[in-house]
């Protein structure tokens, strides 16, 4: 499903050149649960927005459920990005001045789908995260756990069949995290795909996978003894 | 249509959700729009007053008078016309219906107990009344039995009447017009006036009467009035005319016509064609204060699209392509300027209203519904011009850039 072959990354910063990612090699498959662990700067982010389609490689292949994306236009990419995938920030990204409702509909806009359609769909997706009291409110009028729920809901109200998730707990005090992670292993036993960055290993124990990355390059990617058994 | 609904109604969102600023944003279209349907209101209802009094005077009506130049008046050889003229008209040209000679009468002031006015005295015939589209309200015209008994008879505007203090019935009252006893036999209907001039400042006496008291022609002039029996044969019997009155006043072939032939509605045209000229310099200056309101849409709106970058970027990741967010701030800088161009539009009519009352004897504004029309499409089509730039770059904007915005 995800397949990433020889992919490097770089940032050119005037004459300096940045090596985010200096050739990796990943294979993820459907249903599967992949903690992404390392170092802050060891490109973990530059690793989840090239596979979320937010960015494109500087070299090498990157397929997605079969089909090569580096043939894709920016009009298809966006497409990709809205059917495809879900992602969810450490900084939450909801959009200030909308209600929860509003924010959760916002990516079936772009599907052309009716507005009552839409609006069935995201209050479903917010009753799934446990929000539907919270239909109105907006960001600033919800905690953090809450905000980061909503973000959750507005990921996967289109179905997509991979969920990104990067350093989604990284705002979010210990208790609050766990009710997320909760949200996440639920998700996973339902089938959903989920990729997500994460420093902390309680959050990494969470998942099936462990993948460590380190200045731009996978230096170990193991099954969950925990998680396996 | 759905897409253009849907990013209608965010952009309606997005504005709202900065009032203040939206307001100031488009204050310039606000402005410009207001000054230009507060003048064009203004102009329409003068000059819509102008065409309504002056259609009482028939587009059949031609008008024969004497041409002078500068030149006449410094020399003294002041052209005139003559009783040929008039018999010219009556008598050898065929297609016209009636023709009413008027001749001015400077006799002095006109007295009535011991009160005295200055009004134009001007001798006519009965065809006068039909010819001149004039009407009594009281008592009757000249007749011609008036006109063949030379009676001293008076027809009189409203503006005499009142200024002498007459009884609101004067007929039957006896005014002294120069040295001569006239007896008042009509009261002319009001008409108002046209430039600040009254019309209604005038007395009718019989033409034969003005003829002889006036004596000499010296002091006099005559201007004749006629209409034309079928009002598409208009410019043949002007031609035809032409030619017989040269003949009449034997003029040399090539020699310029020494008078001239009018149509009652060339005022009109000539007005209208001022209140056209100062339109097209108004529609200048609406264009360059369009331009500067827009202007001012683009610098707030590229401001804007800074400030929002971190939005646009969770909206490209939410899968919004390219022409989803030009759309939307397409449509915001367009509803922007429309709703000032609106807002402009009512607080235009407003003052256009405010400024035709407060002026007396002012006519009531009035702003065609096209010049509100395309006041509010070009508001919107600046707004949609002036916000191209803005909206490409929102448009053209990197998703992780965008995202990592502080
Ligand atoms: N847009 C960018 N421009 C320049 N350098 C960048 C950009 N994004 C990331 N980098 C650099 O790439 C490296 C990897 O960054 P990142 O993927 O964000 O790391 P992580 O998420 O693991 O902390 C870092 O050295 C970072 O400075
Ligand atoms: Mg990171």
């Amino acid at each position: 499903m995800i397949e990433l072959k020889g992919i490097v990354k770089r940032y050119v910063l005037g004459d300096e050149t940045v090596l985010a990612l200096a050739g990796v090699d990943l294979f993820v498959a459907r249903n599967e649960y992949v903690a992404l662990i390392g170092p802050s700067g060891s490109g973990k982010s530059t690793l989840m927005n090239l596979i979320g389609c937010l960015d494109s490689p500087s070299e090498g292949q990157y397929i997605l459920n079969g089909r090569d994306t580096s043939a894709l236009s920016e009009q298809e990419l966006a497409v990709v990005r809205n059917r495809e995938i879900g992602f969810v920030f450490q900084s939450f990204h909801l959009l200030p001045r909308q209600s929860a409702l509003q924010n959760v509909m916002q990516p079936l806009v772009y599907r052309r789908m009716s507005p009552s359609e839409r609006r069935d769909r995201a209050a479903q997706a917010l009753r799934n995260v446990g929000l539907s009291d919270r239909l109105d409110h907006r960001p600033n009028q919800l905690s953090g756990g809450q905000r980061q729920r909503v973000a959750v809901a507005r990921a996967l109200v289109g179905e997509p069949s991979i969920l990104l998730a990067d350093e989604p707990t990284g705002n979010l005090d210990s208790r609050t995290s766990s009710e997320i992670m909760g949200l996440f292993d639920a998700l996973h036993a339902l089938g959903q795909t989920v990729v997500l960055v994460t420093h902390e290993p309680d959050i990494a124990a969470h998942c099936q996978r462990t993948i460590r990355v380190f200045d731009g390059l996978i230096v170990e990617d193991h099954p969950n003894p925990a998680r396996a058994a | 249509m759905n897409v253009f609904v849907e990013a209608f109604s965010a952009a309606l969102a997005s504005l709202n959700a900065h009032r203040l600023r939206s307001f100031l944003t488009t204050l310039g279209i606000l402005i410009g729009t207001m000054a230009v349907i507060a003048v064009v209101s203004v102009l329409q209802g003068f000059s819509d007053s102008i065409s309504n009094q002056f259609s009482d005077l028939g587009s059949n009506t031609l008008t024969l008078a004497a041409k002078n130049d500068p030149d006449n008046f410094r020399t003294g050889q002041i052209n005139r016309l003559t009783f040929e003229d008039v018999g010219a008209l009556r008598y050898k040209i065929s297609g016209i219906e009636r023709v009413a000679p008027i001749l001015r009468a400077p006799l002095g002031a006109t007295l009535y107990k011991g009160r005295a006015v200055a009004p134009q005295i001007q001798g006519a015939t009965e065809e006068a009344q039909d010819v001149l589209g004039v009407d009594t309200s009281i008592g009757r015209f000249l007749t011609a039995s008036d006109e063949k008994n030379s009676r001293r008879v008076a027809v009189i505007g409203t503006d005499v009447n009142d200024q002498l203090r007459m009884p609101r019935d004067p007929v039957g009252e006896y005014l002294l017009i120069g040295r001569e006893w006239f007896r008042v036999v009509g009261l002319l209907e009001k008409r108002g006036e046209i430039f600040g001039f009254s019309q209604d400042n005038r007395i009718f006496i019989p033409f034969s009467v003005a003829r002889s008291l006036t004596g000499t022609f010296e002091r006099s002039s005559m201007e004749v009035s006629f209409t034309v029996t079928n009002l598409a044969e208009v410019n043949q019997v002007r031609e035809r005319t032409e030619r017989t009155i040269r003949a009449t006043r034997k003029l040399p072939p090539g020699k310029a016509n020494d008078f001239e032939i009018k149509a009652a509605d060339s005022f009109v045209r000539q007005f209208n064609s001022i209140t056209a000229t100062a339109t097209a310099v108004l529609a200048g200056i609406v264009g360059i204060s369009l331009l500067v309101g827009g202007i001012g849409i683009m610098n707030i709106m590229l401001v804007s699209v800074t400030e929002r970058t971190r939005e646009i970027g969770i909206l490209k990741a939410l899968g919004a392509t390219r022409r989803d967010i030009l759309i939307q701030f397409l449509l915001e800088a367009a509803l922007l300027s429309l709703l000032g161009g609106l807002i402009g539009i009512v607080l235009g009519l407003l003052t256009g209203m405010g400024i035709a009352s407060l002026i007396p004897n002012f006519p009531p504004a009035h702003v065609p519904i096209w010049v509100m029309i395309a006041a509010a499409g070009f508001s919107a089509i600046v707004g949609v011009v002036f916000g191209i730039a803005p909206a490409s770059k929102a448009a053209a904007l990197d998703p992780i850039e965008a995202l990592r915005y502080e």
